[in-house]
């Protein structure tokens, strides 16, 4: 009994050996294409890429699944989000999207954590961009293989 | 000549200059008093108009300008920018005047040290934001205009919803700048009871 467990202890050891040595093996030999993300030596400083500039499109975008946090369709530089002023809601409140023609913010934001429906939004959600952000027009630096529910479930075949 | 007789002598000749110089002499020598006195007059209130004068004043440095550098208005993709002056004070002459007597309060405000300190100033924010919210509202936003007149905007060039808005709110008379862009040059004082807020 204990010999087969000693003998089953020392395969993985052996295992665990080889791993790591392929593991060495191929970030000497550079094949990981995550390390060139970089695209130099650690030490060394590349120039900062060109910021892009927000999106300002204003069409609402399709959520990639149901309770995704919709995605801001307009530039938000600059917007004051404190304890003073939220610029989100002077456009986004109940009250004030007759004027605006804005999308109000949902009833889940006026919900506490009992789900109590409160008079005005939360603290808890007050911070729009904790969830809430705007896009950038960039190339992805890592592919992403996201599938949308509907390809899932096959709905959309 | 005693000191009583040469003032006495001084008095007459500035109470009736005619007995003393001729008339060619006293109107081109007023005229030249005159050019002398209006331009320095308006060289002193030009200078008072600068951006360096504002900031002269650590309240203003310390404050006002720091939050503004962060904003369009102060940086921006075409080097365009405007100074203090240029939203806070009007461009034609008698309502200049008028903005310039008012702000004597800022020199005993300076003086008394009223916001020296940041907190001080944070106290009295909402207070300073709304004189000028009332100064803009009651003269159309005529600071924002003297750049951005509606009847120069592109409205197609404007992303859709701004465009939507200005057609609909601006367009229409029914808003002016200020109701709207309200917080744009530096950060929003408690904005709770201000109206279109919270």
């Amino acid at each position: 009994m204990s010999a087969a467990k000693h003998i089953g202890c020392s395969a993985v050891k052996v295992s665990l050996l080889a791993a790591c040595i392929a593991t060495l093996f191929v970030s000497f030999v550079g094949a990981d294409p995550i390390a060139t993300l970089r695209g130099s030596e650690i030490g060394i400083s590349m120039p900062a890429p060109p910021m892009a500039n927000q999106s300002d499109e204003t069409l609402k975008r399709v959520r990639s699944y149901p309770e995704q946090p919709p995605t801001i369709p307009h530039k938000i530089t600059g917007y004051q989000i404190d304890r003073n002023a939220n610029q989100c809601l002077s456009c986004h409140s109940r009250i004030a999207v007759a004027q605006s023609q804005a999308p109000m913010v949902s009833v889940t934001h006026f919900m506490d954590r009992d789900g109590q429906v409160l008079g005005s939004v939360t603290p808890r959600r007050y911070f729009c961009t904790q969830c809430h952000v705007p896009q950038l027009k960039v190339k992805p630096l890592v592919e992403n293989t996201f599938v949308d529910v509907d390809t899932v479930i096959g709905k959309d075949k | 000549m005693s000191k009583f007789e040469r003032i006495k002598r001084f008095w007459s000749v500035l109470n009736s200059p005619t007995r003393h110089f001729s008339l060619a002499f006293l109107t081109f020598g007023g005229f030249i008093a005159g050019v002398i006195f209006w331009g320095g007059f308006n060289t002193a209130l030009e200078l008072t108009n600068t951006e360096t004068f504002c900031i002269s004043c650590h309240e203003m440095n310390d404050n006002v300008y720091q939050e503004l550098k962060a904003t369009v208005h102060y940086t921006n993709r075409s080097g365009v920018r405007a100074t203090c002056p240029d939203c806070h004070v009007p461009h034609d002459w008698t309502n200049k005047i008028a903005r310039k007597m008012a702000a004597s309060k800022e020199v005993w405000g300076t003086v008394f040290g009223t916001i020296n300190t940041r907190e001080k100033f944070q106290d009295k924010r909402l207070e300073l934001a709304s004189h000028e919210w009332s100064r803009f509202k009651a003269n159309d936003s005529l600071e924002c205009r003297n750049c951005h007149e509606y009847d120069y905007m592109d409205i197609t060039v404007q992303s859709p919803r701004a465009s939507d808005q200005h057609q609909r709110l601006l367009a229409s008379g029914e808003k002016t700048c200020i109701d709207c862009h309200k917080g744009i040059a530096h950060e929003l004082p408690n904005m709770a009871g201000v109206e279109g807020w919270k």
